[in-house]
């Protein structure tokens, strides 16, 4: 009776308190190719986590709301009971044996077995583990399944040194010939992909699409989700926001809904900034071998005394930046600070320089949270300054304290002393613990990362507001990135979206949503489009 | 009444505050202790032995410190440190150096030779990062090896150097023949009810200790002990990781060269060839017993934990000597002896990684 393939019903999680779904309810038809898009946090994963009975949902407590699959209520414990119900995902990591060929990965755990008096034989003494098996039927089998997506390589071909948009290939296969496939998933499959692989991909898709299976689709890229998908679902702060047909929508639409009206951080002043036009940070062509995060070929210019926002969707380099100007991962290209050259992949002369950065990854790289508060926060200015030390060349407790207690006073940093230990303060306060080192190093610019990531909007705005302050009092340069849109408009001066590893485009904060959810999706200039 | 609950209560957790490990292994120390009064030994005579050996030893567990600190892990290569201060010790004999003066050269020879050792071996361990616990015993090994032909090979003719027939340098050369035994052990000594005070011995421990603790108050000891706890937060503090690695391993090894001077002096005669061979591990165990991780490591460490097991080991054999006498198991005390101090040491290297607790 019910013509949807799958329905979502009242989907709601939260990880320890913090609510991640909300309330999310749209369906799959069967044979369409659904997209699902959102920012990064929106709940995309959580979602298909969820459909696919993955571990981690239900050792944190399961979810509430209903899957349907073909009318009948569902609910995969595992993923091997996912697989069982007809579903298939495809990862964005491979899970692929180098060693095997791709007709042995593709028919892996489900091999098929001979059925000769030997083996009756083996398995009656051995088990089943030990029958032989029947490699002509299961070339055979992997041979339709590549045929189905128009892949011409032999399926004898070892994996190993396979290209990735192959090997891609080689799971979709791998899914879809499972004869009760129904619906498979596909997280960001072009994302690893060139062009032209990505371009056949999408093929295959139509393809699968047209032999009954539906198919999953999330994806950052506009362009692809207008080009094949039938429908698409909106996701933005983990609640359903719209399901649209793709013929009646445009990319336009698309991303102003995934970016949605930023009303959260008001503005406090509308009108632009005084700021000199005098460059004090140049970077040209920066290329950073941060893992996930890979920057090729940023250039872009900082005034003094502006706040520059970095923004992007996670994975597209906006935090290799900082990262590869900090000299925490290989870098190489142009820096200059008042147009003297900066030395690259040397964090001591880059410090030197008057830099100083507040890691994304507060308990790795921010704090040593084994330590007490006053002994975080003198910890670069006394190594690279040599401050805080007495004439002994020792550590100075009392010129420490003082300067913890003054730190805790304007940051306002909630703790029992300044001898706390980092690691029992909450996020907001290790934050500002992390601040307040950077500012005990007196720097001339500032690179902040992800500065409000995991504390209240309490603390948030507290952050925000110093950062301000901090550029309109001080004169501090700063360079801000954050994968919350919002906060970066709130505050900066100019914002640098990147995406792919590249500058996509360079937008004051008062431009339109539509226009940041463009450049994140990495279309700089859409044809046609109006932009306001 | 209250007074009295509070004060027990204060006690409960000074002993909580003890580590888990030092409380195991005290805990057997003082039961060989009153086993050894049960069968007539002096209180005084038994610790003067827990104390003789604690002198000799603690420098070595000392040693640890820095490697731990720096994320090195314990100094497992501890054997190379000590042939350099065995070399420094034999050619400063050769040279005709004598008592205090033996003590003195020696000293400052191995702390050199130690420093430039350990440069090398903190480099290497920079190499094999990840696993410099696999590589440090066997680099020590090697080491102690490629040693025993050196000591085969010099060119040292002294006569009560070398051995009566052939060339090369005796297993154990006294030091009495040159006056230089017990320099330290003798300084200042003095007995009080029986219990025997090798001054000189427990002061350089002492200074050699407040040296150390002083240091992790500079920038260089704090730098390294932020490159063992959290190396992302020290590269990010423009800390040069390496360097602090190789610091940290320069002077792991250079004091126990200097180390084994005491212990040499201590015990009244050079040991070379095998000798070095397996000293990592019970100045390991020592400071491991002391509430140390693989991590994190103190003064206070290196003192508790040495004194408990070394003090174990120095008064099990006598204890146990007496109390089997004349049974039929008399003759196996070593290897009791043995079993305890192994099984302390293997022991302390399960708790490694949790310090402890």
């Amino acid at each position: 009776m019910s013509r949807n393939l799958l329905e979502f019903k009242g989907i709601s999680k939260n990880y320890s308190g913090n609510q991640v779904l909300h309330d999310v309810s749209f369906d799959i038809r069967p044979g369409e190719i659904h997209a699902l898009i959102g920012e990064n946090g929106a709940g995309k994963s959580t979602l298909m986590n969820i459909l696919f009975g993955m571990p981690v949902i239900h050792t944190t407590g399961g979810y509430e709301g209903e899957i349907e699959l073909n009318g009948e209520k569902v609910e995969a414990k595992s993923p091997f009971e996912a697989m069982a119900l007809g579903i298939g995902m495809v990862h964005q990591e491979f899970m692929l044996i180098p060693g095997f060929t791709i007709a042995e990965n593709i028919k892996l755990n489900r091999e098929i077995e001979k059925n000769n008096v030997k083996n009756k034989i083996t398995s009656t003494l051995f088990g089943r583990r030990m029958k032989t098996l029947d490699f002509k039927k299961m070339n055979k089998d992997a041979r339709i399944a590549l045929d189905k997506l128009d892949m011409s390589i032999e399926e004898f071909t070892l994996v190993k040194g396979l290209p990735i948009g192959y090997m891609q290939f080689v799971e979709i296969a791998r899914e879809i010939d499972k004869t009760e496939l129904k619906l498979l998933v596909l997280d960001e499959p072009t994302a690893v992909l060139t062009e032209s692989e990505a371009e056949s991909l999408l093929q295959a898709m139509r393809n699968i699409s047209k032999r009954g299976i539906a198919i999953i689709f999330i994806s950052h890229r506009l362009n692809e989700i207008t080009a094949v998908a039938d429908r698409v679902t909106i996701l933005r702060d983990g609640e359903f926001v719209i399901t649209k047909d793709v013929k009646d929508t445009n990319a336009l639409e698309i991303a102003e809904y995934m970016v949605g009206r930023q009303v959260s951080i008001e503005r406090t002043s509308t009108e632009a900034r005084e700021i000199s036009d005098e460059i004090k940070l140049s970077v040209k062509d920066l290329h950073v071998a941060m893992p996930n995060e890979r920057v090729k070929g940023v250039s872009f210019d900082v005034r003094k005394g502006e706040i520059f926002g970095i923004g992007g969707l996670a994975g597209q380099g906006k935090l290799g930046i900082a990262n590869g100007i900090m000299g925490m991962y290989e870098a190489r290209g142009n820096i200059t600070i008042d147009d003297e050259s900066l030395p690259l992949n040397d964090t001591r002369k880059v410090l030197d320089s008057g830099l100083a950065f507040v890691s994304e990854d507060r308990k790795e790289v921010g704090l040593l949270v084994e330590k007490a508060i006053d002994y975080n926060i003198m910890f670069t200015a006394m190594n690279i300054k040599s401050e805080f030390l007495n004439v002994f060349k020792m550590t100075d407790k009392k010129k420490i304290r003082r300067n913890a207690r003054k730190m805790i006073d304007m940051l306002d940093i909630r703790c029992t002393s300044e001898r706390q230990h980092t690691g029992r303060l909450s996020g907001g306060n290790q934050q500002k613990v992390c601040v307040a080192r950077a500012l005990t190093q007196k720097p001339t610019i500032l690179f902040v990362s992800e500065p409000t990531r995991g504390i209240d909007i309490g603390a948030k705005k507290l952050i925000l507001d110093l950062l301000l302050e901090l550029s309109r009092d001080k004169g501090m340069t700063i360079v801000m990135t954050s994968s919350e849109l919002a906060e970066l408009c709130s505050i900066c001066d100019r914002i640098a979206v990147i995406c792919e590893g590249q500058v996509a485009g360079i937008l004051p904060p008062d431009a339109s949503p539509t226009k940041f959810g463009l450049l994140m999706s990495g279309i700089k200039d859409l044809e046609g489009g109006k932009h306001d | 009444m209250t007074e009295l609950a509070q004060e027990r209560f204060s006690l409960l957790s000074l002993f909580k505050k003890i580590p888990f490990s030092t409380r195991v292994v005290g805990g057997l120390y003082l039961a060989v202790l009153v086993l050894g009064v049960v069968f007539g030994f002096s209180i005084a005579t038994l610790i003067s032995a827990s104390l003789h050996f604690f002198g000799v030893w603690a420098i070595f567990a000392l040693a640890n410190v820095p490697s731990i600190q720096s994320g090195t892990g314990p100094n497992f290569a501890l054997p190379i440190g000590i042939v350099n201060g065995l070399l420094a010790m034999v050619l400063v004999l050769a040279a005709g150096f004598t008592g205090i003066w033996f003590i003195i050269v020696s000293s400052v020879t191995a702390l050199v030779f130690g420093s430039l050792s350990g440069y090398l071996y903190g480099r290497l361990m920079n190499a094999v990062k990840g696993s410099e616990m696999a590589i440090a015993p066997y680099t020590g090994f090697a080491i102690t090896a490629a040693f025993g032909l050196v000591w085969l090979a010099i060119p040292i003719n002294h006569p009560n150097m070398v051995f009566f027939l052939g060339d090369g340098l005796r297993h154990q050369i006294p030091l009495d023949y040159f006056g230089a035994n017990f320099i330290l052990a003798e300084f200042l000594y003095f007995e009080v009810f029986g219990l025997e005070v090798r001054t000189g011995e427990l002061l350089v421990v002492f200074v050699a200790c407040l040296l150390m603790y002083l240091f992790f108050r500079t920038k260089a000891g704090i730098a390294i002990s932020a490159v063992g706890r959290n190396p992302l937060f020290a590269k990010a503090t423009g800390i040069n990781v390496d360097r602090s690695r190789v610091i940290a391993n320069m002077m792991s090894t250079a004091i126990a060269a200097f180390g084994v001077i005491v212990y040499a002096q201590g015990f009244g005669f050079i040991q070379l060839y095998d000798f070095p061979m397996f000293m990592a591990f019970p100045a390991i165990a020592g400071i491991l017993v002391g509430g140390a991780s693989k991590q994190r490591a103190n003064v206070t460490n290196v003192v508790v934990g040495t004194f408990v097991f070394q003090g174990l080991i120095a008064i099990v054999l006598p204890v146990f000597s007496r109390a089997l006498a004349g049974t039929d198991v008399a003759g196996v005390v070593n290897q009791i002896r043995m079993v305890v101090q192994n099984g302390i040491i293997l022991y302390a290297l399960a708790q490694m990684s949790k310090g402890g607790k």
